[in-house]
């Protein structure tokens, strides 16, 4: 059955299987790969996008419940988003595989909360797990970003 | 053009093939005349120059978050004279020149990139210059000592101005230089700057790096995978009535080790996988347990083991004979390695060809293993690296793209992009082996070490995967971090008792220092105790300052590096402020330092233990002796990244097996590093390189220092010594 939501912006209409986790929607129905798979469970929030503003995990949601909605992905950033050019200044990428993800949850995080603390940053950005350790980056790119 | 250029480019790759081992220069393209005539052209093969004069470098280590991408092509350009900024980086095929000479072949692992490249590529970069310069020269009809190059501008006499792009065609027709010289570390411009940006962060800062999984070619189809729970598992037979009938399914195929669906989509391949009925054959290790494998490691413990270090007399009787003498033994578990993502291949197996494209760490050895397992000829297999979601030794294994060649070819011939779950990744890694660690020694009335007795039992690795270089018991890479052993000893025997547990043993950062280096400074602290010496006043009275070979010791510094591990100590007491281990209240401080990789790392760590014995890290302060940093703001980020993936390992993250299977599947069950718990404080010093001291490697090192370090802040801490890792609330409270 044929579900419409917007991505980046852009209206998109997809037929596939309502029970279809958002994620391998975007990836592999619109080709967005910046999205990226880690763990399937919402345990490592490689995945995340925005779903109306929110950061969520798109392994665990089915598209069939997006109708309608507006979903950001990491394409959908903008490139010149303030976290997007704090991880540019402070290189935060290792592997950069789990960077869409950690972006994605610091955006969120700092479009509630202009000035987060050490522990508001902890509790948004525990979600996402980052083999090759970059945390301390993360939260110095986050805290630059709060400044911009 | 484009034709003639993509014929260009196949050439290339063909003769680099054929060029022979080790650093080929002046790899000369069958069309160079054509492509003189179009401009641009391959001066070597690391170098490629486009008639627009554009400057690809050929990248022959695979990109994993430890910089190659960046500091490689730093030092090509060094010598090169063009701005890094601007030059495009390709990931190189597999080819003889490319091979790792500290390896012997093409692998990226062992810390060795920056290491094998340091004069290599400057020499590519200076000898491509030289030649582009030679070419520019002749057709001036002036003498190249009056042309320079700078940016691909030549300039030679009376205003004579070319490019690089415009002479590379010609250069590629000329004899490679046989004299190269290198500028003088104090003249480098590139190589150094602490201002230099990774080149491939725009990239992954936008999402669009293409990591292995994010592959897409036309007609490509989708495969999700059954594998036997338990290690090394068969099947047995299966039922895909259900699958079979599920949307999208294409075909359902039987490969080497497990079952295949293949499908429009993933997700319609994943659905209809968890809808296959298989009968498994655990085989032989079906109920293999941890109470098997440790009896099992217990019992060989008892062997004697290979002898791969000895010295002075009869090291029992200078045990007995000594003031003191203390004896522990160390208990290491099974680790994962379990990088972002997951195992993927794209295989694409026709008739007369195979296309791989995937993330690995071993290109050179695809094109055999696929062949294997096709039947095609290595030479018909063509193998594209992408960039790796993380690594850490995982990928030096090709398991996975032989898995894709073979489902490619059973479901008819058909591009495939099989994709494992995390639980397939995490249940089927080859993991850091477990091991026990028997020290003895004995120590003089004045707190020097007079005898040490060092005995390992664990798995080796090598046995599996390169058998060739295990001789008369002995795995050099399972004596990493004990064969160079920094301390003195007048007496001294170490031995290594190879021993199978079932479990598949893999590389993992750092291999075997993780195992040796955190059971020893553990003990060395535990001789400190005893002597009632500080402990780094204890290191650095005992420390090997002599010079000696290190027999086994091939991817180390080769010999001790005594006065540099003191140097690395001292700094180290100044830098965190050391006055003991500071216990009390929860707290503690441990210190441990190890030379690996030709690096010497010190550290400092600072803990608190909750009521319930878990650990919280404050503060990491180390002091690094590299040598000369390439990508100095990258190599801090190496030092990062090993102590934040090393202090989840020392803590948690251990891998147990039941039934034969690995109990850990996905992140819930196994505990890694997260934002709240990485260390509230780090603070990374580098020592300056001494004059002409070549760089050591940084991917891997940190890992086990701050592994070590751990052991000793935690049994300052916990006011005991904990000699069972991981380091965790059950080890802790039962230590």
């Amino acid at each position: 059955m044929a579900i419409s939501f917007s991505v980046n912006g852009k209206q998109q209409t997809v037929d596939v299987s309502q029970d279809t986790p958002l994620l391998w929607v975007l990836r592999d129905t619109l080709g967005l790969t910046g999205t990226k798979f880690g763990c399937g469970k919402a345990l490592c929030g490689a995945c995340t996008v925005h779903l109306n503003g929110m950061a969520v995990r798109s392994c665990q949601t089915p598209v069939g419940s997006v109708g309608g909605q507006k979903i950001t992905t990491i394409e959908g950033l903008g490139g010149k988003h303030p976290v997007q050019k704090a991880w540019i200044a402070l290189d935060v990428p290792q592997c950069g595989y789990c960077q869409p993800g950690q972006m994605m949850s610091a955006s969120a995080l700092l479009a509630n909360n202009k000035n987060p603390s050490d522990a508001d940053i902890d509790a948004a950005m525990s979600g996402n797990i980052c083999r090759c350790g970059t945390y301390p980056r993360i939260r110095a790119a986050i805290k630059a970003a709060a400044k911009a | 053009m484009d034709t003639i250029n993509s014929q260009s480019r196949r050439d290339f790759v063909k003769v680099s093939a054929v060029a022979g081992g080790g650093f080929v220069l002046g790899v000369y393209l069958p069309g160079r005349q054509v492509a003189q005539a179009a401009g641009g052209g391959s001066p070597n093969a690391w170098i490629k120059v486009g008639a627009d004069n554009s400057v690809t470098i050929m990248c022959a280590r695979s990109e994993m978050g430890q910089d190659v991408y960046t500091s490689l092509a730093m030092l090509v350009a060094e010598e090169l004279e063009v701005d890094v900024n601007k030059v495009k980086v390709e990931f190189a095929p597999p080819a003889e020149v490319y091979i790792n000479s500290l390896l012997g072949g093409q692998i990226t692992g062992g810390s060795t990139s920056v290491r094998d490249g340091w004069e290599k590529l400057r020499k590519a970069g200076a000898s491509a210059r030289m030649m582009m310069v030679a070419a520019a020269a002749k057709e001036w009809g002036v003498d190249a000592g009056a042309v320079k190059a700078s940016g691909g501008v030549i300039l030679g006499p009376g205003g004579k101005r070319t490019t690089y792009g415009a002479v590379a065609g010609a250069a590629a027709t000329m004899e490679p230089p046989k004299d190269v010289p290198l500028k003088p570390v104090s003249a480098f411009k590139v190589v150094g700057n602490a201002k230099q940006k990774r080149l491939d962060t725009p990239a992954k800062v936008m999402g669009t790096a293409q990591f292995g999984i994010d592959t897409r070619v036309p007609g490509m189809m989708y495969a999700a995978v059954a594998l036997a729970p338990m290690i090394g598992g068969k099947v047995k037979s299966f039922n895909d009535a259900r699958a079979k009938k599920m949307p999208g399914v294409k075909a359902v195929v039987q490969f080497s080790r497990g079952v295949a669906v293949v499908a429009d989509s993933y997700w319609q391949a994943k659905k209809a996988k968890d809808l296959l009925i298989v009968d498994w054959d655990g085989g032989a290790l079906a109920d293999l347990d941890m109470n098997k494998i440790w009896s099992g490691l217990q019992t060989a413990s008892a062997q004697p083991g290979a002898t791969f270090r000895e010295q002075g007399g009869d090291v029992e009787a200078a045990i007995s004979a000594s003031a003191k003498s203390v004896e522990a033994t160390y208990q290491l578990p099974f680790m994962t390695h379990s990088p972002m993502e997951p195992m993927n291949t794209v295989a694409h197996v026709t008739a007369d060809k195979a296309v791989i494209i995937t993330p690995t760490q071993f290109q050179q050895l695809i094109p055999h293993v696929v062949a294997g397992a096709t039947g095609l000829k290595p030479e018909q297999v063509e193998v594209q690296t992408t960039f790796l979601g993380g690594g850490f030794g995982r990928r030096v294994e090709v398991d996975y793209a032989i898995d894709a060649a073979e489902i490619s070819k059973l479901a008819g011939n058909v591009p495939v992009k099989m994709v494992w779950s995390r639980e397939d990744d995490m249940t089927h890694d080859s993991y850091r082996p477990a091991g026990l660690y028997k020290m003895k020694a004995g120590i003089d009335a004045n707190g020097k070490i007079t005898a040490f007795r060092f005995h390992s039992t664990s798995p080796s690795i090598s046995a599996r995967l390169f058998p060739s270089i295990v001789k008369d018991g002995i795995d050099p890479f399972a004596l990493e971090g004990i064969d160079n052993i920094p301390y003195a000893a007048a007496n001294m025997k170490l031995t290594y008792q190879m021993h199978d547990t079932g479990v598949t043993p893999g590389y993992w950062r750092a291999v075997s220092h993780n195992l040796n280096a955190p059971a020893l400074e553990g003990f060395i602290d535990e001789l400190a105790a005893a002597a009632g010496k500080d402990p780094i006043e204890f290191r650095l009275m005992n420390l090997q300052l002599a010079e000696e070979k290190h027999a086994y010791s091939g991817l180390s510094a080769g010999k001790s590096v005594g006065p540099r591990v003191k140097k690395v100590l001292e700094e180290l007491k100044a830098k965190a402020g050391w006055n003991g281990p500071a216990a009390g209240g929860g707290k503690g401080r441990g210190v441990a330092v190890m030379e690996g990789y030709n690096s010497v790392i010190g550290m400092v760590v600072d803990v608190t233990l909750s009521a319930g014995n878990d650990v919280s890290v404050d503060r990491v302060v180390s002091v690094v002796d590299a040598g000369p940093l390439i990508h100095p703001d990258q190599a801090l980020a190496q030092m990062e990244s090993c102590i934040v993936f090393g202090q989840g390992t020392a803590l948690w993250g251990e891998i147990t097996v039941q039934n034969g299977g690995v109990q850990q599947t996905n992140f819930d069950t196994l505990r890694v590093v997260r934002m709240n718990e990485a260390p509230k404080k780090l603070e990374i010093h580098f020592l300056a390189a001494a004059e002409g001291q070549p760089p050591g490697g940084l991917g891997e090192p940190g890992t086990p220092v701050v592994t070590a370090a751990l052991v000793n802040a935690v049994s300052a801490a916990a006011g005991k010594r904990v000699r069972t890792l991981p380091l965790s609330q059950e080890n802790i409270s039962a230590a």
